[in-house]
């Protein structure tokens, strides 16, 4: 399968297999109006099957979501053809606004325009805390 | 400006000098009688609490402050719907410093987060009551003249009770601390906090035996079953009386224990036990005015 290649946008790579569409989500680049590309269960020496975006046009990528979502992806920026920068994931100290807290004696439930801020509190366990109630994430 | 959210906003070397300013409050209490002149301290009560709410404003009277109390939120304006961000930046323009109880988890946070003065968790749900562990610990430090080498029972409600987890996180910062925690099944300490021991390198043991360590112990902290802390009103009638303690089951504990409980107490400590002279619970009612002024005191850098 041909995809053309870009000559200045961002290319997500090593996509967990599956997550692609979750991440196109995530990122609002259903938004763009850019040609993107999402090509599933790519092959890959490393992963076996991967998924892969392509934006052609610079755009600024949260990197935190992505860290969050996709923490083996790396992210190809690409200036006149060639790869200018690549950056590799790792997960954020601080998301906020992406996952929400489901404690129902959380402020948060109450007063829904605070912004809902997960810190980082053990990254080898990728776990994170509410920042209000210190619920964990995966608890919820 | 700082506020106090959580005991672990504090240092060990703060929380010991906060210790050290309340034990001289006790010894040289006119030293402390004007510190606060002119000085205004908001208690804002979103949840019912006698004694801490009067414990804050007695701490600001000694002081020589004055105060301003909310203590009736359906008679305030969050009863109008009014943010907790609002409430704070409003009372800011108003008071000194404010002393903030709430029903939900990370109340105080968010009010500091938009306060211009410091602010102080008076206890938001079951989450954090940062100046009870204050109290505990002058409490501890009065009777035991030591924070090293304690054997400490906690009982009672262990999954929702908010000061067992604030006291174990002050307690593991020292040396050599056995933990005894005394629940029911359905009330254990939750594993992080168990991992918070073993991660700081002191030991625990589960049981759901009051009397089994009880000759172990150098303090026996009590704990209530809070009916507000369930949704279901069956699991907490069939938990409430899983623990009381009583002269008889005492029989067998050190003759040095210190008995502690944060108060309230239902009936989880029997009236009988109040004359024994190893009872601390009001004394660390106390305890508790003299750390939360020594508490303003740092917040508000009078010292």
């Amino acid at each position: 399968m041909n995809i053309d290649s870009i000559k200045n946008g961002i290319v997500i790579d090593h996509i967990e297999a599956g997550k692609g569409m979750e991440i196109y989500n995530l990122l609002r680049l259903d938004l763009l109006d850019c040609s993107v590309a999402i090509i599933k269960n790519a092959t890959s020496s490393k992963m076996g099957r991967k998924d892969i975006i392509k934006i052609d046009a610079k755009i600024d990528i949260d990197m935190d979501i992505l860290g969050y979502v996709a923490p083996t992806a790396t992210v190809d920026i690409i200036v006149d053809g060639s790869l200018c920068e690549k950056k590799k994931m790792s997960l954020p100290e601080k998301l906020t606004n992406v996952i929400f807290c489901k404690n129902p004696r959380c402020i948060t439930t109450t007063e829904q325009e605070l912004p809902n801020i997960f810190n980082l509190t053990n990254r080898e366990k990728r776990e994170y805390r509410c920042a209000y109630c210190e619920t964990r994430a995966s608890e919820q | 400006m700082r506020s106090v959210i959580d005991i672990k906003d504090l240092s060990t070397k703060e929380l010991e000098e906060i210790i050290a300013v309340a034990e001289d409050i006790i010894e040289n209490p006119d030293k402390y009688a004007h510190k606060c002149d002119g000085k205004k301290l908001a208690t804002l009560f979103f949840e019912p609490s006698t004694r801490t709410r009067l414990s804050f404003e007695a701490a600001m009277y000694e002081l020589g402050g004055h105060v301003l109390s909310m203590s009736d939120a359906g008679s305030s304006s969050a009863a109008k719907g009014e943010s907790v961000a609002d409430t704070a930046k409003t009372v800011s323009c108003y008071a000194d410093i404010i002393a903030m109880r709430h029903p939900k988890e990370g109340a105080p946070l968010v009010a500091a987060m938009n306060a211009s003065v410091p602010v102080i968790n008076a206890g938001d749900g079951g989450h954090n009551h940062p100046t009870q562990t204050l109290a505990d610990l002058l409490t501890i430090h009065r009777e035991k003249g030591r924070f090293d080498n304690l054997t400490v029972g906690l009982c009672g409600d262990l999954k929702f009770g908010r000061t067992v987890h604030s006291l174990i996180n002050a307690l593991t910062r020292y040396t050599n601390i056995k933990f005894v925690l005394i629940s029911p099944e359905e009330l254990k300490v939750p594993s992080y906090v168990k991992n918070e021991i073993k991660e700081c390198g002191h030991s625990y043991v589960q049981t759901k035996d009051l009397s089994e360590f009880m000759p172990e112990l150098d303090i026996l902290y009590m704990t209530r079953v809070q009916r507000e802390r369930f949704f279901n009103e069956e699991d907490y009638l069939r938990l409430k009386d899983s623990y009381i303690l009583t002269p008889e089951k005492l029989a067998t504990a050190k003759s040095d224990l210190s008995i502690m409980h944060p108060l309230p107490r239902v009936n989880e400590i029997s009236v009988a036990v109040d004359d024994d002279p190893r009872a601390c619970y009001f004394k660390q009612v106390l305890n508790g005015k003299y750390m939360r002024m020594s508490l303003i005191l740092k917040l508000l850098e009078v010292l």
